[in-house]
């Protein structure tokens, strides 16, 4: 392996296959990691929002479920990923406390898993793996190569999905 | 001024938010001082508008281990706010408030497990930091700030971070931090978040006469 690229809060990143993405601490974001198996071109996205029809302030793409995964798509095919052969598999959306603030953020986890898969499957991209929702923060890195996702939390052993 | 953007907010208001942010933070020391009953000194806040992805690397990467204290802000205005450090930091207090109960060392202490007694000291500790700066801008602005019941967290940072940072992410694509750094025996690095919505900003600097 050669390169582990760092993605935060609203960004995303694609890589070939000898190279791996990871993003830290993800609390009731989402990281969303596709890939092709076959060349194992892939990329991750690290979402806030689920919706961006919802909010006015809408021009960050990367921030919103459904405008980011577009991206993320987008630029995994110009990396040479084929359209048709990707897969999917996200983490995060965990409920960090036990009130979400303000009403429209209550079960923003939720809401963030939700509207992830809504858009993975319009876009006809398979979910191979989740692990979202609980309590607690999720450190992930995704190997496009085998599309391993591994996940560390705090007081946990990693696991794979 | 209904339109008015975060962004042009912090820029023109900076300075204000930053006297606020001083001013919250110089009382929330006071009441720790008072709490623990010692003498704790405060450095000059630093207030920040941050991009999201910068947010974690600031507070000292985004796995760094730390307590948030997370509470619902209502009254004139509306919001919430988060009072976030190190939970080595955390546990130092915590001791301190025990009056030495927790029976471990300065050094032990960085690796203390928060049992059922530590988190409610802590959430105490929260309670009385946080009322502390809200009294503060509550009596500046006099606009009536009721704080609800902090709720407490223990995870990475970035994971407790997200939180305010989709609260800020609802209306900008910053969001303005306060940092504080507390000494007594060590030092110890405080962060304050507050997150007024959008109309609340605006009371804000209207009650201050700035705008």
């Amino acid at each position: 392996m050669n390169e582990v690229i760092k993605v935060g809060m609203a960004a995303l990143a694609v890589c070939n296959a000898d190279d791996a993405i990871t993003t830290l601490g993800l609390g009731s974001c989402i990281g969303i990691a596709i890939r092709d198996p076959a060349t194992g071109i892939g990329g991750l996205v690290h979402i806030m929002l689920p919706d961006s029809t919802e909010i006015r302030n809408n021009e960050n793409r990367l921030k919103f479920a459904d405008t980011g995964i577009e991206d993320l798509v987008k630029e995994v095919v110009k990396k040479g990923a084929n359209r048709s052969r990707l897969v999917a598999k996200i983490a995060g959306g965990a409920q960090m406390f036990a009130f979400g603030g303000k009403s429209d953020l209550i079960r923003v986890g939720e809401r963030n898993a939700l509207a992830s898969k809504k858009k993975l499957n319009e876009l006809k991209i398979p979910i191979l793996a989740e692990d979202t929702g609980e309590t607690y923060g999720r450190t992930v890195i995704f190997y496009p190569k085998t599309g391993d996702y591994v996940i560390r939390s705090v007081g946990m052993p990693e696991k794979v999905i | 001024m209904k339109d008015l953007s975060m962004e042009q907010i912090t820029n023109q208001y900076l300075d204000v938010l930053k006297e606020l942010g001083n001013i919250g933070a110089g009382n929330a020391t006071t009441a720790l001082a008072q709490m623990i009953g010692c003498k704790v000194d405060m450095s000059v806040p630093q207030v920040k508008l941050l991009e999201f992805s910068e947010l974690g690397a600031m507070v000292g990467g985004e796995e760094q281990l730390m307590v948030g204290i997370y509470l619902q802000v209502e009254g004139d205005i509306e919001g919430s706010m988060m009072f976030i450090l190190e939970k080595s930091s955390a546990a130092h207090l915590v001791n301190k408030l025990m009056c030495g109960m927790l029976g471990v060392t300065n050094e032990e202490i960085i690796n203390h497990e928060f049992g059922e007694m530590e988190c409610s000291a802590m959430k105490e500790v929260g309670n009385i930091i946080t009322g502390a700066y809200l009294n503060a801008l509550s009596s500046l602005t006099n606009l009536k700030i009721y704080p609800s019941i902090p709720q407490l967290g223990i995870d990475m940072a970035g994971a407790l971070l997200s939180v305010p940072a989709i609260e800020f992410g609802l209306f900008a694509d910053k969001i303005l931090l306060v940092q504080t750094q507390f000494s007594d025996d060590i030092e110890l690095d405080g962060y304050f978040i507050l997150i007024p919505d959008m109309e609340s900003y605006e009371k804000i600097l209207t009650a201050l006469g700035v705008m």
